[in-house]
């Protein structure tokens, strides 16, 4: 198996798609640390930045996506960030950062509506590493 | 205060005025909806003018003349049965055959004002059309609010179905590609989880069907004489493997029995909401203490807990539908947020009550008290 060194940083309060991501990353030969809150996050940032974050939008706070990605970018603004939200399915919002009107805001460098596959956030990333 | 809007239709120009004036400082109280209602008139000459104006924005209260002189009041009435909805017509004439009432009526006309009227006689025609149509638009809101409800409901439910199906579909999916898990560790988790969630699906479902029976009415009721005491120590046995799990103690604080007229199966309904939330919502190696109080007209249940508790905004929902209190705290603890509400419904059954005190992080006490003569039929 192809491996690779690359540190990802889950973030997801749902703790079974937070473990299925995990399982899936690791068989791929990631390293991966998860959170399953923003402060569980928070902490792990104080440590080694990771090179890639995906992170939902909808935690304790609705808008928690929003703040965290803002705090990423602001320590390193090359990390990849892919924000994924169940906001669509809640409450008939479709948010997308290509379709936004200003994008500016969102911080992400990708918006994806869940359910999202593991194929399609590995691809999002190597994407946005440049691989 | 709403304002309904009246159009009049008449060729004299004194009738037109007479009737704005009368009319432009008018308004009543309607008792069945406890509102205000004034009005604003507008006057216009003829049929065709009426017409043009119904079509784009319709009065609620249409005084119309029949002699007109193009076309007659009855023609009008033909041309906007489209438009009718929620208007009344009250028809003002001088000499109307009976032919032309009988034709009126089947049109939609409300009302009939013989001229000539009094300033009074207008007044108690516009009242009782207003009257009509206020009461009509409540009883449509109502409707409209309880169907607004039931879908809220629905897709809130479909949501919470929706959540474990994805979870475990997703880890069937993981364990179909066998390469995937290679520690067999993380294989059993994946096990445990699928069937964690699973077994909170059937409990959303169950609950879903007791709330369905309590609430329609149509459940088997069997009420007979039953000890509250002997059923919670039963509950409280089917707690006992969760509850030990985190060494949490359980205790039942009164022994003596407590007799009432109940149905069972609603008390045991009651209590093992209460009891399994006491468990859920509590620290390890914490307690959860029991009693069960008896006075000469009710019955009342306590259960306090060692746990999370609550701030006061959280408590104030608490007894609504699928409300769960969603924070750091709770995250990892699954429940289908039916069960409290309906405890609630049970309790409303005996003319009871519910409540709840909790301090965050100390604890929350859960009271509920069911009368003993309330008036429960018997089957």
């Amino acid at each position: 198996m192809e491996r690779n060194e690359k540190d990802i940083l889950l973030v997801d309060d749902d703790q079974d798609y937070l473990m299925q991501m995990e399982i899936q990353f690791k068989s791929a030969g990631y390293k991966v640390k998860t959170a399953g809150s923003m402060k569980e996050a928070e902490e792990i940032l104080q440590g080694e930045l990771p090179h890639g974050v995906v992170l939902d939008l909808m935690m304790e706070e609705t808008d928690a996506g929003f703040t965290l990605c803002h705090k990423i970018k602001g320590k390193n603004s090359s990390i990849p960030v892919i924000l994924v939200t169940s906001v669509t399915s809640e409450t008939g919002y479709s948010f997308d950062s290509e379709t936004m009107s200003n994008p500016e805001w969102i911080k992400a460098d990708v918006v994806l509506p869940k359910p999202v596959r593991f194929e399609q956030l590995e691809r999002e990333l190597k994407r946005l590493w440049g691989d | 205060m709403e304002t309904l809007n009246i159009l009049v239709v008449d060729d004299e120009l004194g009738m037109r005025n007479g009737i704005k004036r009368v009319l432009d400082d008018y308004s009543i109280h309607v008792s069945e909806v406890d509102s205000d209602v004034s009005f604003s008139v507008k006057a216009v000459e003829s049929g065709e003018e009426a017409i043009t104006i119904i079509r784009k924005n319709p009065p609620y209260i249409l005084l119309l003349d029949h002699k007109l002189p193009g076309i007659s009041g009855i023609e009008v009435l033909e041309q906007i049965q489209n438009e009718m909805r929620d208007m009344q017509v009250i028809m003002i004439t001088a000499y109307a055959s009976i032919e032309t009432a009988i034709r009126a009526t089947k049109l939609g006309a409300y009302d009939f004002l013989p001229k000539p009227f009094t300033p009074t006689e207008l007044k108690n025609a516009v009242r009782k059309a207003a009257e009509h149509i206020i009461v009509t638009i409540q009883a449509k809101k109502l409707v409209e609010e309880k169907r607004q409800v039931r879908f809220q409901f629905i897709s809130v439910l479909a949501h919470e179905l929706k959540a474990p199906l994805n979870a475990v579909e997703g880890y069937l999916k993981l364990m179909s590609d066998k390469s995937t898990i290679e520690d067999p560790e993380v294989f059993d988790h994946i096990v445990d989880r699928s069937l964690t969630r699973l077994s909170y699906m059937r409990k959303l479902i169950i609950d879903l069907l007791d709330m369905t029976r309590i609430e329609s009415g149509k459940k088997q009721r069997e009420i007979k004489e039953v000890n509250v005491t002997d059923i919670a120590k039963i509950s409280m046995e089917s707690m006992m493997p969760d509850a030990s799990e985190r060494n949490i103690k359980i205790c039942l604080e009164t022994d003596a029995p407590v007799l009432m007229e109940a149905d069972q199966n609603e008390v045991e309904i009651v209590l093992n909401n209460l009891i399994s939330n006491a468990v859920k919502y509590n620290r390890d190696n914490g307690g959860v203490f029991v009693s069960i109080m008896d006075s000469d007209h009710s019955v009342t249940i306590r259960v306090r807990d060692t746990g999370i508790g609550m701030t006061k905004e959280e408590t104030d929902r608490l007894f609504n539908d699928f409300v769960r209190i969603k924070n750091e705290k709770t995250r990892n603890i699954l429940g289908s947020g039916l069960g409290l509400s309906i405890v609630k419904k049970i309790a409303n059954l005996y003319d009871g009550s519910v409540s709840v005190e909790s301090k965050p992080d100390i604890g929350s006490t859960f009271k509920i008290s069911l009368k003993k003569t309330s008036n429960i039929q018997k089957n």
